[in-house]
């Protein structure tokens, strides 16, 4: 996976960072963990990015504006999508989970906590506005695949949970 | 082999197709705001699914996952007759994805160690997607046979009507057993034996009954289905039928 700007050439890292998911506009495609592998060949550059949902619509948007910026640069480009591996929310790196947290989206908890909300309907999600752990699922499905619907019951505040996806 | 393993695809993506397309026809009409984001957040998960099929099914006969979609006759499409089922009520749509949504988990399960990498990419992929619609459509069964009698009454109506197309789904036609015979898909009567138990169970919890008679309808995996795929194919193809070759 493409990390930092040592997995790739230095250039192409900066340009990249710009790009981020139309549903989470504060989080670049890297942060996401989304760039699996880059090659570039004289002004050729080819990008293999994995899914985070099969159906999640802004794969297709995600690839045209990569394709689109790197073109600005005066790059060809050609974006491959794999399935292999398997995206999971592990893949989103550190600085991507305080992001989301800042933008109002509570980042994934651990598969077994996970569990523990969304199947046994425990309160652990901690509200990404007060830190309450007092919050309570309000629907299952949310504005996305990604995400399901929260409200926290101290600052009576509803928010999007990114679910833990493994 | 190749032509086996094709037309094996198809018997997974045409389920995903004609369910995403049936849940996607409640866009809009959900009973409640969550319910209608649930069940239309599910079908974008199949067209997600039926892409990845659809792909791998055009670079091995030809074609283009838009051309498999889009441009077969009503016979050529091999999904098994339970998803074409109508959107009659909420209970209806419930227990069809409860009855769905317990086999597809196992055939993902047994898929995810498939000989065939492809296919077993995509199950990996599919599996989480579809563990969480489980959980879903279990939930609600529960919730609906645990509410009012009206409600009870419904699910009810709902198992008795669509029990009887759920043995097409355990019993393998020879494309399957073939797949079976090469590692690449699973042993169907293994499945059926899990598949059965497992909702059984869920009735017996929750008061449900199965119908007494041992009736069970088949063909779609053949291709001769009950008279609802031809409307869904009618407002599916539409826009390519109408208009040969467009884009978005």
């Amino acid at each position: 996976m493409v990390r930092t700007a040592k997995d790739i050439d230095a250039r192409l890292y900066t340009i990249l960072y710009k790009i981020s998911d139309p549903e989470i506009p504060a989080l670049s495609i890297i942060d996401l963990g989304i760039v699996q592998k880059v090659t570039l060949e004289g002004k050729h550059v080819e990008i293999d990015i994995t899914p985070t949902y099969t159906g999640c619509p802004a794969m297709d948007s995600i690839s045209m504006e990569i394709r689109y910026t790197l073109e600005q640069y005066g790059y060809s480009c050609l974006v491959n999508l794999v399935l292999d591996p398997a995206w999971t929310t592990d893949f989103i790196s550190d600085v991507g989970l305080q992001k989301l947290k800042d933008y109002g989206v509570a980042p994934p908890l651990s598969t077994e906590k996970d569990k523990r909300v969304l199947y046994d309907g425990e309160r652990l999600v901690p509200c990404p506005r007060c830190n309450s752990t007092n919050s309570k699922m309000i629907s299952q499905f949310g504005s996305t695949a990604c995400k399901s619907l929260f409200q926290c019951e101290d600052c009576m505040e509803p928010f999007d949970y990114f679910k833990c996806h493994k | 082999m190749q032509r086996a393993l094709y037309k094996y695809i198809l018997l997974l993506g045409d389920n995903a197709l004609v369910l995403g397309h049936r849940l996607s026809e409640l866009c809009g009409h959900g009973p409640s705001l969550e319910t209608d984001i649930a069940l239309t957040n599910m079908s974008l998960d199949y067209f997600g699914q039926v892409r990845n099929y659809f792909q791998y099914a055009a670079e091995l006969e030809g074609g283009s996952e838009d051309s498999i979609a889009f441009l077969r006759k009503e016979r050529q499409y091999v999904n098994c007759l339970l998803v074409e089922q109508k959107n009659t009520d909420f209970a209806y749509i419930i227990m069809r994805q409860f009855l769905f949504d317990h086999w597809y988990l196992l055939i993902l399960e047994s898929l995810c160690s498939s000989k065939d990498e492809r296919i077993n990419a995509i199950a990996n992929k599919a599996i989480k997607e579809v563990k969480y619609h489980h959980r879903f459509s279990e939930t609600w069964v529960q919730r609906l046979a645990g509410g009012t009698s009206e409600s009870f009454k419904r699910i009810q109506d709902a198992t008795t009507f669509l029990y009887p197309y759920t043995q097409e789904l355990i019993v393998a036609n020879a494309i399957e057993v073939e797949m079976h015979e090469a590692g690449i898909g699973p042993d169907l009567k293994d499945i059926g034996q899990h598949y059965y138990d497992q909702i059984h169970t869920v009735f017996n919890k929750t008061g449900l009954q199965k119908p007494e008679e041992n009736f069970f309808h088949k063909g779609g995996k053949e291709g001769i289905h009950t008279e609802h795929l031809g409307f869904i194919l009618a407002e599916l193809q539409y826009m390519q039928r109408t208009y040969p070759n467009m884009q978005w």
